[in-house]
């Protein structure tokens, strides 16, 4: 009976709608929870692929993911679309902090017009997704994540489960549409007795131990769906990759009409994105990070050459580095490795220079162009819908978070590692080991949890631990809010506070280190049979250089 | 939120009608942080109440373009919330709040003052008489500038005021959600009745922003009530 109501071209634009409008979700939350500021730009002309009239970018491991959970599937009464935000610390600690519901109950609005009245109001239900995923406490905790800890995803559909949140969680409601198919519903349930571990609790080492045992349990549901670090990630080794949205993403061009709401010119159209597969390039060990950087100390003065890291899947043994740059006119894009070896490649546009250039980046290009199409000169340009047009905010936005530095002498750790940095995490510096260090040390490999973990949590794991070696330097000295006064250089986006938070936490000297240390040591203890023999036979030679001195 | 009651002084000139929704959020803050605040509960208003451009082709058919968002970190409070992504509608709200900041600054130590987002339609009126503006959906946030005495205050202050903020982005979804009167979606003709066209990337809904000083007893102290008015038509 319901279905008679509704014309059957409207319940196909419906459930597209719902189906679009399940994937911007996740791509909202996620990227809430990437610890970077997101930004997007406006476009006056309809790009066509801009759902619900938002520049809302479409990760494609996140879409991926999303659809596997879906399977196919709507979210209808009692089969609700869930995104988990949990917490994992570097000692392989985890816990739940928000789980967001997607829900549709029975209460149906049969005088709703879809094409126009549902539509606009889902565009205005994601508004809303954009501001809340900013007020929940896991926003501050995401914004500072990457060394003690980092957040991770999970996507499943069925029935929510709230248990892991801890008592006394609250809900905040995002938002409500009502369709002629029933009611959607957008929520968060997030947990509170983390409130007192703000996040400066977390830059202090001891007395997180205490709090963390009392809140991290096992899971009481063991998962079906693997948890995912919120970041951008690479893809995998042999070479598949996570199709943009499909291999053929379906477009919503929407036309409205002011008179008749009947007259409306609905046309689906198709566009085909390729995506260039990223290139697996050398070792890499890289913790969670949104957006990661590499560090090349110049001599005289940092140099700032974007670089977008991915996290690869330690189930091959080494990570991939997704390095590329980010696109000049889009600076969130991810842009596929272009170059082998460890240092990511100097795009062609530097992102830094003459004050033209950082103009010519912000300002809006002309026309209309799905970013996909056509790879810059010297990278691949991963496929990334909702290109636009129009500023986006300052240049300096766009830098702020990029640098590179050299790797110094007798560092322990080879020349193409790289260090992760959020600039607006304290203590963000921390030494990745070398990869056999990890893997011989027993206290860094964790013990198994019971969750099907993305294999990415492996390489987390390990670097958490072996970087708290060096870590633990910040024990002693506990850096809230570090802001210098003065101190922000609008010319080059790192200021003092970084350089300091920065340079906090040298790696350490290889020398120093215990696992070389051993081995030497082991090899000297070999040697000295065969040193004390040569010395022997030299005896004389050295008795007659004593005698120099004397 | 108070109730529309409560909102004993909107801007004189500016009657809610009867079909008015008024809403009131209160906030407390220190005077470095009123810019911020503000322009946090302003941008998020206005999220919600601006579309991509309108294209109108054929037919009595239109089409839209898209809002792009940007997350702002502010310095004086551990808050962070999303913009629409138009230099232009930033530097409006800039440009209002700094003169309402300036205007609490210079009124005295009590540092008491409301500002005001209205959105209004336009309705054209026959000559002689002048188009009238219709308002619709009235914010109005009550701001109280607190002096604090030193920096362990303010710190508390930074984390207080960020929680407080959440707060009332939470209210403001919840008001926005109740999917109340929005005007009709106007024809070519009738669009800049309804909407700010004069922006290039982004359209809001017609909008004021006006402000006023009060004493602790709630009354107007200066009359200095200054208007920014968005409208397109010049006539």
């Amino acid at each position: 009976a319901m279905d008679t109501d509704l014309s059957s071209q409207d319940r196909k634009d419906l459930d597209k709608f719902i189906k679009f409008f399940a994937l911007k979700t996740v791509q909202v939350i996620v990227q809430a929870r990437l610890g970077e500021k997101i930004c997007t730009r406006s476009s006056s002309s309809p790009t066509g692929s801009d759902w619900f009239n938002l520049a809302i970018k479409d990760i494609p491991e996140v879409t991926h993911e999303a659809k596997k959970a879906l399977a196919g599937q709507l979210p209808a009464v009692g089969r609700s679309m869930c995104v988990e935000i949990s917490l994992k610390t570097s000692e392989g600690d985890s816990m739940e902090l928000e789980i967001w519901c997607l829900e549709m109950n029975e209460k149906c609005d049969k005088e709703i017009k879809v094409s126009y009245t549902v539509y606009n109001r889902l565009s205005l239900l994601l508004k809303s997704l954009l501001a809340i995923t900013r007020v929940t406490p896991a926003y501050r905790l995401s914004r500072k994540q990457g060394h003690e800890y980092v957040i991770l995803y999970r996507i499943y559909f069925g029935e929510v489960q709230l248990s892991g949140l801890g008592e006394g969680f609250q809900t905040v409601r995002v938002g409500t549409v009502g369709t002629p198919v029933g009611t959607i519903t957008l929520s968060c349930a997030y947990r509170i007795n983390l409130a007192f571990m703000s996040t400066r609790q977390f830059e202090r080492t001891p007395p997180i131990m205490g709090i963390i045992i009392d809140h991290f349990v096992d899971r009481p549901y063991p998962s079906s769906s693997p948890m995912h670090p919120c970041n951008y990630r690479a893809g995998e080794d042999n070479g598949a990759v996570y199709p943009s949205v499909e291999d053929s993403q379906e477009v919503c061009t929407t036309s409205f009409s002011t008179s008749p709401p009947s007259q409306c010119v609905f046309t689906v159209t198709k566009a085909h994105f390729q995506t260039p597969p990223p290139v697996v390039t050398d070792t890499l060990k890289v913790p969670v990070m949104g957006l990661a950087f590499s560090h090349q100390l110049s001599s005289s003065r940092l140099s700032y050459q974007p670089a977008a890291l991915g996290v690869g899947s330690a189930d091959m043994g080494y990570p991939v580095l997704f390095a590329g740059g980010l696109n000049a006119a889009h600076p969130h894009q991810l842009i596929g490795p272009g170059k082998e070896g460890g240092i990511p490649p100097i795009p062609s546009q530097p992102a830094h220079g003459t004050q033209a250039d950082q103009e010519r980046m912000c300002t809006p290009l002309d026309g209309v162009h799905y970013s996909a199409a056509t790879p810059s000169s010297s990278e691949d340009t991963e496929t990334v819908s909702n290109s636009s047009e129009g500023k986006c905010g300052s240049p300096r936005d766009l830098l702020d978070t990029i640098f590179i530095r050299k790797v110094g002498a007798f560092v322990n750790k080879p020349i193409n590692q790289v260090t992760m940095a959020n600039l607006d995490i304290p203590f963000a510096m921390f030494a990745p080991k070398n990869v056999e260090l990890e893997d011989n040390d027993p206290m860094v490999n964790p013990p198994d949890s019971p969750e099907t973990e993305s294999p990415l949590q492996g390489s987390l794991h390990s670097e958490g631990s072996s970087g708290s070696s060096t870590g633990n330097t910040h024990d002693d000295f506990v850096m809230i809010d570090f802001k210098p006064a003065f101190s922000k250089d609008d010319i080059l986006p790192m200021d003092l506070g970084t350089f300091y938070r920065e340079f906090q936490n040298p790696p350490q000297l290889s020398s120093l280190s215990i696992d070389i240390g051993a081995q030497s040591m082991a090899e000297d203890l070999d040697s000295l049979p065969e040193k004390l023999a040569v010395h022997e036979k030299n005896v004389k030679e050295f008795d007659a250089f004593v005698e120099t001195l004397q | 939120l108070l109730s529309p009651q409560d909102a004993l002084s909107h801007p004189p000139g500016v009657t809610p009608a009867m079909n008015c929704r008024a809403e009131v959020l209160e906030v407390s803050v220190e005077g470095r942080q009123v810019e911020e605040a503000m322009l946090a509960v302003l941008h998020t208003v206005l999220l919600h109440r601006s579309t991509g451009k309108f294209h109108y082709k054929k037919e009595g058919t239109y089409s839209i373009g898209t809002v792009g968002t940007q997350d702002v970190d502010c310095d004086f409070i551990d808050f962070a919330y999303v913009r629409v992504s138009s230099e232009e509608l930033d530097r409006a709200l800039r440009k209002a709040v700094g003169e309402f900041k300036d205007a609490l600054r210079n009124s005295g130590s009590d540092g008491m003052g409301q500002i005001s987002l209205e959105f209004y339609q336009k309705k054209k009126s026959r000559w002689p008489f002048s188009d009238e503006c219709i308002p619709w959906e009235l914010w109005t946030i009550k701001v109280n500038v607190v002096n604090l005495a030193n920096e362990q205050e303010r710190q508390i202050c930074r984390e207080k005021v960020g929680e407080k903020l959440c707060e009332k982005i939470i209210n403001i979804v919840e008001v926005m959600n109740r999917h109340e009167y929005l005007p009709k979606m106007p024809t070519q003709s009738e669009v800049d009745n309804v909407f700010d066209t004069s922006l290039k990337d982004v359209q809001p809904y017609l909008y004021k922003i006006s402000y006023q000083i009060t004493d602790s007893l709630g009354t107007s102290v200066t009359t200095t009530m200054r208007r920014l008015i968005k409208d397109t038509l010049a006539l």
